[in-house]
């Protein structure tokens, strides 16, 4: 089978790819999605808060996916669902399996990597402690409590305070479990404070912050979690241990962009952001493979995703119809002073573009401060101020290309905060 | 006065209410934040998102919302009246399966399509 575009994962990456693809002229274009459904990992966030920006209202996982899944069934984009993507070649040849059409290969012109991402484990985070059931990733729980109905405890200690867990802390306790704590390593929240708010201090759920779980008890089921406060260096301080009896450990611990087809086949891949290195194009290391969404990194809010993925979409198009490359003058964007990673990192300078958008994450909590772009010289090439800047919370910011063509060597962002 | 952090979005603007002064509302970006600060310390509301029993669908639950905000103190009375509520396939998104919820004008509608 042989295809302009194939691309890798029906999420709202994926989903936005294929839709703009299509709206700008490619007619030969294939979703494979794993799961029996489009829509990804939307399906089972049924909270709202969901495209704020991009339609301009509040919408729940399934309501926003629905409207680009309806989008999609206008067009004439192929579909495979319950289909696993088990290799793509430097040739871009996508080798698929599944139950329906057996072992088969899509020979395509283009690829879009939009597999989006996988949770961090108890054996990521090496818990100490026995291996009882009831220890769950809070993704794996909600899937269990909102798809197929199922509720996974009734005295919940919550490990991790990522936007998931803050979630599910809210969903378990409306749906009749007991949630005693949440529990974050890190002195500050890994999620969006709205979440802090409607979600732990609405059911009086206490939040500790510098703490984790040390032991993890119980034979058969939990039946206890020891949490330990932790120190500067986030060990834990002897003489702190508060016990919670409880029978399910809920883990929002991070989440891992999952690569595994990007990295056999030979992409150039960011060590800070575990996602393909990309232009601002979203074009890969490899011509005519793009990548998007949370397998490139991680994102707080889908309409970014979608805004990102639209892109690579287009650019995908572009590709096949044949435009020009946009040549070899590439400018290098890094990661200075505060700053954990930049995507893209790096931009076609002849490329045809007004302004390049530039995400990134700070590493930690900065007050009043200016995120600054410099060039190799020192020579400060623009300048955006902020009032705050969290690392759960990622920024971006709009560099115009004319900007862009003053910068002597490489360019990096950095965070320069207000004296106090 | 009294410090909210509002929850309209996810920029999670710092409001100050001042009950004193016909709770006018500051430190907002946008009317959603005033009018929020406002409803907050007058009378809370919240949009409530769940999941019901559906048979004949290729899944066994439903998500669904309250279709507006519906007063905070109803949240819990919300949750059993969705336990006790089925639906059958086809449902499209937005269709009404509860209407003029516990003496409110909130309805609780289907947020996804199930053929």
């Amino acid at each position: 089978m042989n295809y302009d575009i194939v691309i890798i994962g029906g999420g709202p990456a994926g989903l936005a790819a294929a839709n703009a693809a299509w709206e700008d002229g490619c007619r030969s274009i294939c979703i494979v999605e794993r799961d029996k459904e489009l829509g990804g990992i939307l399906n089972q966030c049924i909270h709202n808060g969901f495209g704020l920006h991009y339609f301009k209202e509040e919408l729940t996982g399934p309501e926003y996916a629905g409207r680009f899944i309806e989008k999609l069934s206008a067009t004439g984009v192929d579909v495979r669902l319950d289909a696993m993507v088990l290799e793509m070649t430097e040739e871009k040849e996508v080798h698929i399996v599944s139950s329906a059409g057996g072992y088969e290969v899509l020979q395509a012109k283009a690829v879009v990597l939009a597999m989006g991402c996988r949770e961090r484990t108890r054996g990521a985070i090496a818990i100490p402690g026995t291996r009882p059931a009831g220890v769950f990733t809070a993704g794996t729980a909600q899937r269990y409590l909102n798809i197929e109905g199922y509720m996974v405890g009734k005295r919940v200690v919550i490990l991790g305070s990522g936007d998931i867990g803050l979630i599910m802390a809210r969903r378990m306790t409306l749906e009749g479990a007991k949630v005693l704590a949440c529990v974050e390593v890190m002195p500050y929240s890994g999620g969006l404070t709205r979440n802090i708010v409607q979600c732990l201090n609405d059911f009086d759920i206490p939040l500790y912050l510098s703490h984790t779980i040390t032991d993890i008890q119980g034979n058969g089921r939990v039946e206890r979690v020891v949490v330990s406060e932790v120190g500067a260096d986030r060990r834990p301080i002897p003489g702190t241990e508060m016990t919670f009896d409880c029978d399910t450990v809920l883990l929002s611990v991070g989440l891992i962009p999952e690569n595994e087809l990007s990295r056999a086949a030979g992409l150039e891949m960011d060590a800070h952001t575990n996602g393909p290195v990309v232009y601002e194009n979203m074009e890969t290391s490899l011509a005519g493979v793009f990548a998007c969404g949370n397998v490139l990194h991680v994102h707080d809010l889908v309409d970014f995703v979608t805004d990102e993925s639209a892109r690579a979409g287009r650019a995908a198009a572009a590709y096949c119809a044949g435009a020009a490359h946009p040549g070899s003058r590439t400018l290098a964007v890094s990661a200075g002073n505060l700053v954990g990673y930049t995507v893209p990192q790096r931009i076609h300078m002849d490329a045809d573009f007004k302004t390049a958008t530039v995400f990134f994450r700070v590493r930690a909590i900065c007050g009043k401060s200016r995120i600054v772009v410099q060039d190799e010289t020192g020579a400060q090439l623009a300048s955006f101020p902020r009032e705050r800047l969290a690392p759960g919370e990622m920024e971006n910011i709009r560099l115009p290309k004319s900007i862009l063509d003053g910068a002597v060597g490489s360019v990096s962002v950095i965070i320069e905060e207000d004296a106090t | 006065m009294t410090n909210l952090i509002c929850i309209t979005c996810p920029k999670g603007c710092h409001l100050c209410v001042d009950e004193d002064n016909g709770y006018t509302v500051t430190g907002h970006s946008c009317p959603r934040g005033e009018a929020y600060g406002k409803s907050e310390l007058l009378h809370p509301v919240r949009t409530v998102t769940s999941t019901i029993k559906i048979r004949n669908a290729s899944i066994p639950r439903l998500p669904v919302k309250t279709d507006r905000p519906l007063p905070k103190e109803k949240l819990f009375q919300c949750m059993d009246l969705l336990d006790a509520l089925n639906a059958v396939a086809p449902v499209h998104v937005g269709d009404i399966l509860a209407s003029r919820i516990l003496d409110t004008d909130v309805n609780i509608v289907a947020t996804k399509t199930l053929l």
